[in-house]
């Protein structure tokens, strides 16, 4: 019984120092494809993921905005602080909430699409196709996909920003009757340029963590429709872990550390 | 004689403890259309996969074109599969291209042919599979014999030297796989290729190749032309021939 766990425990940890091999490999190779990458495939992948992201990145950052608003906007009011609420949900967008969520929902979405369609292109011989048409699926449909996330992540940061603000703005000047100017004027006295910037470099890391692991899922999928849908949750799970994981570290070196 | 266009020497390639291809030896000359033939699971795909670089061998050495493939890396496998074609089992087509894209795709990223080059080539080739004005459908749409017409049109479209099929007349009905033995030898006809047929269909064999190879149990263990293989008697040749050995396997677990 014991030595049947420690033999799992020790499967587990083979198997995931293995995977992040891997996954480093693949990434090694996505960026040196890089220069390979087709500007169509790019801007095609580029235009999907803004397409398909809008509506739920829209729908969960403002709610999120509001919520920001709800749970301080009051309190705030009362210790007589009311000039500082535009500026935290600034602040608190900007730095954590918009890459965070925006990541997430990323990664559910575009992560999930990424990893069953090549996931399904694996099992349906077509990344098999591809090689013998003398074609890198890594150059091919890894690293378009690679840059298009990596770039469009911090654009759609800077739309949950104003997006989330807007939420905050809604609830504040209509439930806890904060004026539009003080909210306004609240943002430029305490948010800085960097608590947004910050959050646009985090969205290349998430947004390259989305792709690989993505990809790696997809182009690693066992045989048959269970195989491709085994592929699409694990993209998700490792993806956000990931995005946490190194959202702490990113949050101390771009804020802490450089703030 | 004429140099082999691909050789096998001595090559074994196992999985695991199961022993697919056990030191198999077998050439092919420029021009030569050739059937491997054997019951499902014995290692016909893997012969394919070998020769197309998407499986490396355990030991032995195959070579293709009088070079040695064994130590090629990813780059060199690519610039020799720009003269080799392969068409699928499932056919295979990229299902976010239309029936155009597919076909073009080598045009497209190999070479530096205009669109309107391009697109005469993919009409021509097209019409001579008999899907004239198929271009816009996509795969989804299509049948299964139509589906492994545009992967041939796909495979041809850069020329090859030599071309792959992977039991191209599975699943299809008695007519269409009549069709595809058809347009498998006029390619061979036309273009001069040399192929190597993968299939259990030994109709298709007997209309298209020259030379039928029988693999069983790892090991080739018959060879001679159709001929020969009809008047063989090898009972092993003859129980596959009408089918016995086939249903055998499939009793036993096989496809």
């Amino acid at each position: 019984m014991f030595k049947s766990m420690v033999e799992q425990l020790g499967e587990f940890v083979i198997e995931a120092c293995a995977s992040t091999g891997r996954i480093m490999q693949l990434f090694t190779a996505t960026v040196k494809s890089i220069p390979k990458a087709s500007g169509r495939e790019i801007i095609r992948q580029m235009a999907k993921l803004g397409a398909d992201s809008l509506p739920i990145v829209t729908m969960t950052i403002m709610c999120t905005g509001m919520v920001l608003a709800v749970q301080t906007a009051k309190e705030f009011v009362r210790f007589g602080a009311a000039n500082s609420v535009g500026g935290i949900v600034a602040i608190a967008m900007g730095r954590e909430l918009a890459p965070i969520l925006t990541g997430v929902v990323v990664a559910g979405r575009i992560g999930a699409a990424i990893a069953a369609e090549i996931g399904t292109m694996k099992v349906t011989e077509q990344i098999d196709a591809l090689r013998v048409m003398a074609t890198s699926p890594i150059s091919y449909l890894v690293a378009p996909r690679f840059i298009a996330i990596a770039l469009m992540l911090p654009v759609l940061i800077v739309y949950s920003n104003v997006v989330g603000s807007i939420g905050g703005w809604l609830v504040a000047t209509n439930y806890a009757d904060i004026s539009s100017y003080v909210y306004i004027e609240s943002i430029k006295t305490f948010a800085e340029p960097w608590d947004m910037i910050g959050g646009m470099i985090k969205g290349i890391f998430f947004g390259g963590i989305i792709a690989i692991i993505g990809c790696h899922k997809g182009l690693n999928a066992k045989q048959g429709a269970e195989g491709v849908g085994l592929a699409t949750t694990a993209s998700v799970v490792l993806s956000i872990i990931l995005i946490f994981a190194s959202n702490y570290f990113l949050s101390v070196i771009l804020f802490v550390q450089g703030g | 004689m004429t140099q082999p266009i691909i050789q096998f020497k001595d090559v074994s390639k196992a999985f695991g403890p199961k022993v697919i291809l056990d030191k198999v030896n077998f050439t092919i000359t420029p021009g030569e259309t050739v059937a491997v033939i054997g019951p499902s699971g014995t290692g016909k795909s893997t012969v394919l996969k070998l020769l197309i670089g998407l499986l490396a061998p355990d030991s032995g050495d195959i070579i293709i074109k009088g070079h040695s493939v064994i130590d090629y890396t990813e780059d060199q496998w690519n610039e020799l599969r720009k003269s080799m074609g392969m068409v699928f089992q499932y056919s295979a087509l990229f299902d976010f291209l239309d029936v155009g894209e597919n076909v073009a795709f080598g045009l497209r990223q190999h070479t530096n042919k205009s669109e309107a080059e391009i697109q005469k080539i993919v009409s021509e080739l097209l019409i001579s599979v008999g899907l004239d004005g198929a271009e816009k459908s996509y795969p989804a749409e299509l049948s299964g014999g139509m589906k492994k017409r545009v992967s041939l049109a796909r495979a041809i479209a850069l020329k090859p030297e030599i071309i792959y099929y992977d039991e191209p007349t599975a699943g299809l009905d008695p007519i269409m796989a009549g069709n595809i033995s058809e347009l498998i030898l006029q390619t061979k006809r036309k273009l001069g290729v040399t192929s190597l047929l993968v299939t259990h269909d030994m109709a298709s064999a007997f209309l298209a190749a020259d030379r039928i190879l029988l693999l069983d149990k790892g090991h080739f263990v018959f060879q001679g032309t159709v001929q020969e293989t009809k008047d063989s008697t090898n009972p092993l040749v003859q129980r596959f021939i009408r089918g016995e050995l086939y249903m055998e396997k499939s009793k036993g677990g096989g496809k």
